[in-house]
């Protein structure tokens, strides 16, 4: 995929808040001092009056959204994922999460992908700690297009919404006329040997590794599993009933994740053998992103090799 | 509202306090007894709001970030007309309006869900900064517990609001001087209230005795008056007031009188009426 269009998701993000803006004046965007970097600061440029730099205080700006949530007025609050789902855990749970408030949270530098900065700041478990939260909706975009959908949907929602971004520019796989819904996931590419069922950035690798595999005369139907709570397991169990074998990939742990989602769906509705790749139960560390994607065994190649070890 | 009128009410308060904790066999009276005259100075007094339109968009807000006082923000709430005060005796019972902690979707007359200390102040800055943005009049109050404040939390949410000079924020301290484990100084004082808020740019108006009426109505007329920086009342109550035995005794935070001792502290109550 050499010649195909990349953009990070995080910038996705930042730019369709500009275009929300230009079209609503009823939400303000919260960020805690890393602007440049989830890129609220295109909005922060473009209407200085409706963003708010809560400083380097997540605790507080998860509550400060919460705050603002109550006034019925519509808020998106960003920082890292590491900082909004593990050190506000909390605050997410209790002042956003039980009274049920409508705050997108906007995390972006989820995973592996942050690269160079390391394990202190890759968040591998943040899906898995959103997940729990009752009423939280957890979306995980794959490609620019998803991500400016996604940040649509999430504005026009009745609750919180978890959107998981990510810093690495990710191959723009779907065309103008994609279809996105929350909680529907999409057959990127249908199959009849196994199922793989992907979110975020993976969705890109598990292509890619349907490609290779198709050589090899392996026939893999593609899930996109944009949204991991509400879960589609309609299609997860219809798909897994289908192909009789299903491999997850995310790039997050394998604990309590995708994963973990896709096997307590398949658990109760269509019991098959299940592969989960992703993170496996360690830190990360720090290198180029597309070096550690390659390492931790979650580019094409690694998802491939995945399926195939799997198959044998 | 006289003063003599006020503390009437504050002494219904207090039963109500009393009645709930008494029924739920658990619950917070110390600390809810030490905020009924801010309480109820606040619903009857203070705050514009309307027991009939509790969702009003316009209304005064009010956030118990300390809400595990629940019990008084509930008693006030009845006495206010917001539901019946015989509802009071469902207190943490199962199925009722009245959790342990405030729920906003539950109970009329609650802006936010708290519970967890040190996050309603949050809140309440996130609706001061909403009211200015949207240039809404409405005026926003939190109340803290002065073992809350040492929440590292509490303080990323006065840093902002002091920042934005959230003039239209009133925070209250309940400085009552006792927390779960023994007096401030015995746990891990925040100590120096005062000059901590002053220093995170508050006004600040210390009360003397922030269970007498006459001076919490000059403490809330300053900080109504005061432009250019948010307030914080610093209100030296005594944890447990109004009942001889609760008064100034640590293990009354969070244990709910028994059959007995209900009936004395009403008694009391009733007595002082």
């Amino acid at each position: 995929m050499a010649d195909v269009k990349r953009i990070a998701t995080r910038q996705s993000y930042g730019e369709e808040l500009v275009a929300l803006g230009a079209e609503h004046d009823d939400f303000l965007v919260l960020d805690a001092d890393l602007a440049a970097a989830t890129q609220t600061g295109r909005f922060k440029a473009a209407y200085p009056d409706r963003f708010v730099d809560c400083g380097i205080a997540e605790q507080n700006l998860m509550g400060v959204a919460a705050g603002i949530a109550t006034t019925g007025h519509r808020v998106f609050a960003s920082t890292f994922a590491m900082f909004a789902a593990g050190r506000a855990f909390e605050q997410v749970r209790n002042s956003i999460g039980y009274p049920h408030l409508h705050v997108v949270i906007g995390a972006t530098h989820a995973g592996i992908s942050v690269g160079e900065d390391g394990a202190t700041h890759q968040c591998n478990e943040d899906i898995a700690l959103m997940r729990t939260i009752p009423g939280m909706t957890v979306v995980v975009p794959s490609d620019d297009v998803e991500a400016r959908a996604a940040v649509r949907a999430a504005y026009e929602a009745d609750g919180p919404v978890y959107l998981r971004l990510g810093r690495l520019a990710a191959p723009v796989i779907h065309g103008d006329g994609y279809r996105f819904e929350v909680g529907r996931g999409v057959v990127e590419r249908a199959g009849s040997d196994v199922t793989v069922v992907a979110t975020g950035l993976m969705v890109s690798s598990a292509l890619e590794a349907a490609e290779a595999l198709a050589a090899e005369g392996i026939d893999c139907e593609v899930v996109n599993m944009h949204t991991v709570k509400p879960l589609d397991a309609d299609l997860v169990a219809e798909s897994a009933a289908k192909t009789g074998r299903v491999v997850t990939v995310e790039e997050h742990s394998v604990i309590g994740g995708l994963g973990g989602a896709v096997c307590e769906a398949l658990a109760e509705r269509c019991p098959v053998p299940v592969r989960r790749v992703g993170v496996r139960d360690v830190f990360g560390e720090s290198g180029p992103a597309v070096g550690l994607l390659a390492k931790y065994g979650l580019d094409g190649a690694g998802v491939a090799e995945s399926v195939r070890s799997f198959l044998r | 509202m006289t003063n003599e009128e006020l503390a009437k009410i504050a002494r219904e308060v207090r039963k109500g306090i009393l009645v709930g904790t008494h029924a739920a066999k658990s619950g917070h009276p110390g600390g809810s007894l030490s905020a009924a005259e801010i309480f109820t100075y606040l619903y009857f007094e203070e705050m514009s709001v309307d027991p009939r339109n509790p969702r009003d968009p316009g209304r005064d807000r009010f956030v118990l970030s300390k809400g595990h006082c629940a019990p008084g923000l509930y008693a006030t709430l009845a006495q206010r007309g917001f539901f019946p005060v015989e509802d009071l005796e469902t207190l943490r019972h199962i199925g009722s309006r009245l959790q342990g902690h405030p729920n906003m979707n539950d109970t009329p007359g609650v802006d936010m869900s708290t519970g967890s200390l040190g996050q309603g102040i949050s809140a309440a800055v996130g609706m001061a900064i909403a009211a200015k943005h949207w240039g809404d009049p409405y005026r926003v109050y939190a109340l803290c517990g002065d073992g809350e404040i040492e929440e590292g939390e509490v303080w990323e949410a006065a840093m902002l609001a002091g920042n934005h000079a959230l003039d239209n924020l009133c925070v209250i301290v309940d400085n009552n001087n006792l927390q779960i484990d023994g007096t401030l100084d015995e746990v891990n004082s925040a100590q120096p209230i005062a000059d901590k808020f002053r220093a995170f740019r508050f006004n600040v108006v210390e009360v003397a005795d922030g269970n007498d009426f006459g001076q919490l109505r000059g403490a809330f007329a300053a900080a109504r008056a005061c432009e250019g920086a948010p307030t914080c009342i610093v209100a030296h109550t005594v944890k447990g007031k109004g009942v001889s035995f609760m008064e100034n005794q640590v293990g009354w935070h969070g244990k709910a009188p028994n059959d007995e001792q209900f009936a004395q502290a009403m008694a009391e109550l009733e007595r002082e009426a």
